[in-house]
């Protein structure tokens, strides 16, 4: 499977990561390599065989639909590059 | 005092309740060989010292009214996947500076909880993606090991490449470490150490950062094996913030693992025999068959015949879930920012800044995988391979109790050796990413050396949740195979 330089920008804008011309290049040829070598899996037969959904299986675990944790805004947004009264702040994204 | 540090955990435990030393002497053992060493290795990213030394002195304090835990006054180094409280936690990223998580990973509060000693935090790929640990923002880490007469550096494997380069250079006791497709083995095997990957969901997931979650498991790096299953015993738990975390009873595995092996049996799975496997690794493996046989073990050759796609099958489901995983690296939250024009801007400098090249591939590959007209001819094709290969195991594991295969197809190479083709690199871990794949638990035990003087691994494979067995067999290859060389102290 080859992709083109069009389609690298594509999905890097998809997945919110800016690419030099130079980075797009590279990857359009790795990338491609790298498609090409999974695309071995179109050998498997996997007619009528299920997804993988979990390694083990298990069931799904309930509990009660209670407040656990929680109520400390100042430790949540410690972390924050900007941040004001425990808000995170962001470029204004409304006119 | 500095033959401390040669101590594994259960014979410096027995030392410290004798009270032939204190936690803080056996503390400060480490944190001088941690000084002396780490300049050259890179191993530790974050030592910590003052907090080694408190926590010590409070181990001793412990040990002294008799309410001694498991590791008490044990000193380990953390990988820096796992989330630490107050202290610095990176993944190796340049996207997560100086983020200090308000919360301890389960894993880590099971240590602490145990009397355990943080010695700092540990080197790793960034983000865990790697296999050779130069891809970290701090630097790559170097091995302990070299060639025999010849100073290349080489790699210490990854992505938990501090870990065991820590551990193989007596720069702490033990160390915790995690595997997404071979991560605690490969290493190990690269550095002479045991390295333990649990079924997925022995191991509580909760504060440890994701990259393919359901793949990720952790597990320890240490110098023995009863230090491997002594560190499983505390690093296991029920967890209800991980909803993977199996709730069932942690069995006693240093009591399995004084139960004989005779009558075992043990599968030999031919599709590990891959071209350009060198001919000293397949002696080895053949070596690994002969100790089996003399400890009254059976030998039965197996067919795993959808072995050759686990590779790809992961490197379809490991990107896709690392891209989902790390979109919330987005500048506002922690870490790095990088202002733009508007807000899609700024998410896209901060994370072209944030991220290494490594990890935008990956992040690339998985959303092109999951985008609009691919998910079924990619994703969902993986996932249903992955059945396959783990059909393969449940049939073999009808008829032979665990699996013998090496752990690497080659020991460890060269600085650079392999960066420039990301798929050669990936090749690495051909042998251990079907164990990911199928969530079955594997160990790593150290078994015998190349002929220049490298350490080589020997790979065992369980059924799930049957590390008991994993221990008890690692150790007839632990036995076997001796006391093999320490690497030589070039860091002075």
């Amino acid at each position: 499977m080859q992709i083109n330089e069009e389609t690298v920008r594509k999905i890097a804008h998809l997945a919110r990561v800016k690419v030099t011309s130079e980075e797009a290049k590279a990857l359009e040829s790795e990338l491609s390599t790298i498609l090409t070598w999974v695309g071995e899996l179109d050998e498997v037969d996997t007619d009528d065989v299920e997804p993988m959904t979990s390694a083990v299986e298990t069931a799904m675990k309930m509990r009660e639909d209670e407040v656990t944790d929680g109520g400390y805004a100042q430790r949540v947004t410690k972390n924050a590059p900007m941040s004001e009264d425990n808000f995170f702040v962001v470029p204004k994204v409304v006119e | 005092m500095s033959d401390l540090i040669d101590l594994t955990i259960v014979e410096a435990r027995e030392g410290l309740d004798n009270g032939d030393f204190s936690s803080q002497e056996y503390t400060q053992a480490h944190l001088d060989e941690i000084e002396k060493a780490n300049k050259a290795l890179n191993a530790f990213i974050l030592p910590t010292p003052e907090k080694a030394l408190n926590m010590a002195k409070a181990s001793d304090e412990r040990i002294g009214k008799g309410e001694a835990g498991l590791l008490e006054g044990v000193p380990l180094g953390i990988k820096d996947l796992f989330c630490t409280k107050d202290v610095r936690t990176t993944a190796c990223s340049h996207i997560l500076d100086g983020f200090e998580p308000p919360y301890e990973s389960t894993v880590t509060s099971n240590l602490w909880d145990a009397g355990a000693v943080m010695l700092g935090k540990l080197n790793l790929d960034e983000f865990a993606m790697g296999s050779s640990n130069e891809t970290s923002f701090y630097g790559p880490c170097i091995n302990p090991w070299r060639r025999d007469g010849d100073d290349t550096q080489l790699v210490p494997g990854g992505s938990s490449g501090g870990s065991a380069s820590a551990v193989a250079a007596h720069l702490c006791a033990a160390a915790t470490a995690t595997d997404t497709g071979g991560s605690i083995r490969q290493p190990a095997a690269f550095t002479g150490t045991v390295g333990l990957k649990p079924t997925y969901g022995r191991v509580s997931r909760w504060g440890i950062v994701a990259f393919a979650s359901s793949l990720d498991q952790a597990g320890p790096i240490t110098r023995s094996v009863e230090d491997s299953a002594l560190m499983l015993q505390v690093m296991a738990s029920h967890d209800q913030k991980d909803t993977t975390c199996v709730d069932r009873p942690v069995p006693d595995y240093r009591a399995a693992m004084g139960e004989k092996v005779k009558g075992l049996t043990i599968g030999i799975p031919k599709e590990y025999r891959v071209e350009g496997m060198g001919q000293e690794i397949e002696d080895l493996w053949q070596q690994g068959i002969e100790w089996f046989k003399e400890a009254g073990a059976r030998i039965k050759e197996v067919s795993l015949p959808h072995t050759k796609y686990a590779l790809p099958a992961y490197y379809i489901v490991a990107p896709a879930e690392a891209s989902s995983n790390l979109a919330r690296y987005d500048g506002v939250k922690y870490g790095l920012r990088v202002e733009g024009d508007d807000i899609i801007s700024m998410y896209e400098n901060s994370r072209a800044e944030g991220f290494g090249a490594e990890v935008k591939r990956r992040i690339l590959m998985g959303t092109y995988v999951l985008s609009a007209g691919y998910y079924d001819a990619y994703y969902l094709k993986a996932q249903k391979v992955r059945t396959r290969i783990k059909q393969d195991f449940d049939a073999v594991f009808q008829d032979v109790d665990v699996l013998l295969t090496p752990t690497t197809p080659s020991p460890a190479f060269a600085m650079g050796e392999k960066t420039g083709d990301p798929l050669e690199m990936y090749l690495n871990d051909i042998f251990t990413v079907t164990v990911n794949m199928a969530g079955l638990p594997g160990i790593s035990v150290p078994a015998g050396q190349s002929s220049t003087g490298l350490p080589l691994g020997l790979q065992l494979i369980g059924k799930p949740f049957d590390e008991g067995t994993l221990f008890k067999t690692a150790k007839v290859i632990e036995e076997a195979a001796g006391d093999l060389p320490e690497p030589e102290k070039w860091w002075g």
